[in-house]
């Protein structure tokens, strides 16, 4: 296959001849379902191409340079390419190429598998779960890494098993200039009122061009309570995709913390179902680009039953030409009387150049409810700066300081001290650079 | 300390201060009064270095140095301080840390050490106490969801914090209720002394019942019409400003 032939219109020719070529060594490794999946999924995908700007999901996210770039599937590597990030504590699993490394840390009331051998020696555990919320129907690049779903991680945590030790789970990949693609897939099952906290982090080096395309699913049984923190840290030249679908159950409970950092071209989704009475979810997101970055969150909270409750925070930083789009979207369904459903999303421009496209959406189709939205795009206060200036704090620190207490907003809502330190760090290095260019 | 000279200040095409000339010494407190949209409030603003406004002529020596060339920060720190009319707002920044950040800022450009957490805390509980104010105050964001007063009073706290040598309060009386008003007074009482200066803008003669002003000046058209003692303050209070467009008319065509 030339790389010529990857730049047809929906850009999907390239990916089923990658498939093809692959296909006896993945249909060799896995049980007859899983195959069957991935082939439902690839002929979903072959039908509907690469997303487009005429699509209303992606109106504002053009993925043109995705469709002209031909990408290879990543070998598997046998050791941790670099360091992980140092500031995450807990149990930590790399995951190389999609793939988790041995040994695979032992957590009291966690069972702890690859997907590849979760589906071979327990498949009874993966089976009912796997590609249930990650509807590859509607979404093409959940398709794609359905398709070429090839390992994974398991995480399961018992019935009534209150987890202290944070899991943390950090994806790499080892470009060598060899454009890969990686299909990262994590399947969090959480028993009934089983309790934990799930960190899911994206690095990869600075300078190559490489795809990540990930997919997590998380199924919360009643009464379980996660938090889940997704840190995005990829290089600067990655194109980074990263969907977290999730079913809750009855007065079930979600924390998701989202921070995306890096990457030149990043989508990250967050579609939560609130399938039981008393559910309830909290999103909060935080994106932080400069140079030429372009981040998109796209969100759906669905209110499926009654008495539950969401709320959702995004708030965006932007500096350079960087682009930004948030789309979130709140779904309330007939029966889900007396939801409570409140979402913002707010964005802080550092530069005259930098482009944010918001769109909250609410979908209301019962009549008790109490939904409110709202987004916000504007500059630093000049009143607030020039209130600090009269005091005698310098300009530059007084940018410094309301930038910092715009994420303050997202960042204290975060549980780990360390991550919430790390991305306040980040967020001045950045500042710095940009003042001192 | 500070000398305006027929100082000249335009917001956009609008000349608003057209010439105004001031002498305030060390140890003076001076009442700046007169109707709305006479130029006070841009006064106060010209002097601590708002942007918004341009200089357009005249001159301002604090200490023998130009202040006009100063940026906002400098003017701090060489001992300017002005009392918000609005206060802002600052979401995500504790008023504790603001404090100190500020404190640290004037205090290093002065060439003393910064204070630490401990040692500020001690220094900012003393000046509470002396305006009454509740420790509370402290720890949320600075001035957000605060009451008009203690927006007020916490202006007056920055003020004892930073400890200033030209204070300049714009209207920090208005919107006051009766208590505030007397703690308000009691910390810029408080605060007089033979090194310090003060200006205080205001629009009624309230404030001046509980700080006794050894100066009293009348402004209307960007222009000081009217000096004089106390009893100045005391004529405004019987017969308004409605005197001052008879005279404000021909000295505008003198």
């Amino acid at each position: 296959m030339s790389a010529a032939a990857v730049s047809s219109p929906a850009g999907q020719e390239s990916w089923l001849a990658l498939f093809h070529a692959h296909e006896p060594r993945l249909a060799a490794a896995a049980p007859w379902w899983l195959h069957g999946l991935r082939r439902s999924a690839l002929s979903r995908f072959a039908q509907l191409g690469l997303p487009t700007t005429r699509w209303e999901e992606w109106k504002y996210t053009n993925l043109a340079p995705l469709a002209r770039t031909a990408f290879q599937l990543a070998e598997p590597v046998p050791q941790p390419p670099a360091r992980g990030p140092a500031f995450l504590e807990g149990a930590q699993v790399t995951a190389a190429h999609g793939r988790p490394l041995e040994p695979l840390p032992g957590i009291p009331g966690v069972t702890l598998m690859s997907l590849a051998a979760a589906w071979r020696e327990a498949p009874e555990l993966v089976r009912g779960h796997l590609g249930r919320y990650a509807a590859f129907e509607r979404h093409s690049l959940v398709a794609l890494n359905t398709a070429f779903l090839e390992d994974g991680l398991l995480v399961r945590v018992a019935d009534g098993a209150a987890v202290q030790q944070p899991i943390v789970v950090v994806h790499q990949v080892a470009p060598a200039g060899r454009t890969p693609v990686t299909h990262p897939r994590t399947l969090i099952l959480a028993g009934r009122n089983a309790q934990a906290r799930i960190f899911e982090a994206w690095t990869g080096p600075d300078g190559e061009i490489y795809f990540t395309n990930a997919v997590t699913e998380i199924c919360a049984e009643e009464g379980a309570v996660l938090e889940y923190t997704r840190l995005e840290l990829e290089g600067d030249q990655a194109f980074h995709f990263s969907g977290l679908y999730a079913r809750l159950g009855r007065a079930a409970n979600l924390t998701a913390h989202s921070a995306a950092l890096g990457g030149a071209l990043v989508r990250s989704e967050v579609g939560a179902v609130l399938a039981g009475e008393g559910a309830s979810c909290a999103l909060n997101g935080l994106y932080l680009a400069s140079g030429r970055q372009h981040i998109d969150n796209y969100t759906t909270i669905e209110h499926a039953e009654p008495h539950a409750t969401s709320v959702e925070l995004y708030k965006g930083i932007l500096d350079g030409q960087a682009q930004a789009v948030f789309h979130g979207r709140i779904i309330v369904r007939p029966a889900a009387q007396k939801t409570d459903a409140v979402q913002r999303n707010r964005n802080l421009l550092l530069s005259e150049e930098a482009v944010v496209n918001t769109k909250p959406q609410l979908e209301i189709y019962a009549d008790d409810v109490r939904c409110t939205h709202g987004a916000t795009v504007g500059q630093v206060d000049a009143d607030a700066v020039f209130y600090l200036r009269s005091r005698g704090i310098a300009h530059r620190e007084a940018r410094r300081l309301l930038t910092l207490a715009f994420a303050g907003e997202m960042t204290e809502r975060l549980s780990s001290e360390r991550v919430r330190v790390f991305l306040e760090e980040q967020l001045l290095r950045r500042l710095e650079a940009a003042q001192g260019g | 300390m500070l000398e305006i000279r027929n100082l000249q200040a335009k917001a956009g095409d609008k000349l608003i201060l057209r010439g105004i000339d001031l002498t305030v010494r060390a140890g003076e407190v001076h009442a700046l009064m007169g109707p709305n949209g006479s130029g006070k409030s841009t006064l106060a603003q010209v002097l601590a270095g708002r942007e918004l406004y341009e200089v357009v002529g005249g001159e301002v020596l604090f200490e023998g140095r130009n202040l006009l060339e100063l940026s906002p920060e400098e003017r701090a720190r060489e001992g300017i301080f002005l009392a918000f009319q609005y206060p802002v707002e600052i979401p995500g920044v504790s008023n504790l840390y603001f404090l100190r950040a500020a404190l640290n800022a004037v205090r290093k450009h002065r060439g003393l050490e910064e204070l630490d957490v401990m040692d500020f805390a001690g220094l900012v509980r003393e000046r509470l106490r002396l305006l009454g104010m509740n420790e509370a105050l402290l720890e949320r964001s600075v001035n957000e969801g605060f009451s008009g007063g203690e927006k007020k009073r916490n202006e007056i706290l920055q003020m004892a914090v930073l400890a200033p040598r030209l204070a300049i309060l714009d209207e920090t009386d208005s919107g006051l209720d009766i208590d505030a008003l007397k703690a308000v007074a009691a910390g810029i009482n408080a605060m007089r002394s033979p090194e310090r200066a003060m200006i205080l803008v205001t629009h009624y003669q309230r404030l001046l019942e509980y700080v006794a002003p050894d100066f009293v000046h009348v402004m209307a058209e960007g222009r000081i019409v009217r000096s004089g003692g106390k009893e100045l303050a005391l004529e405004l209070e019987r017969q308004g400003y409605a005197w001052l467009e008879e005279e404000a008319a021909p000295a505008q065509a003198g």
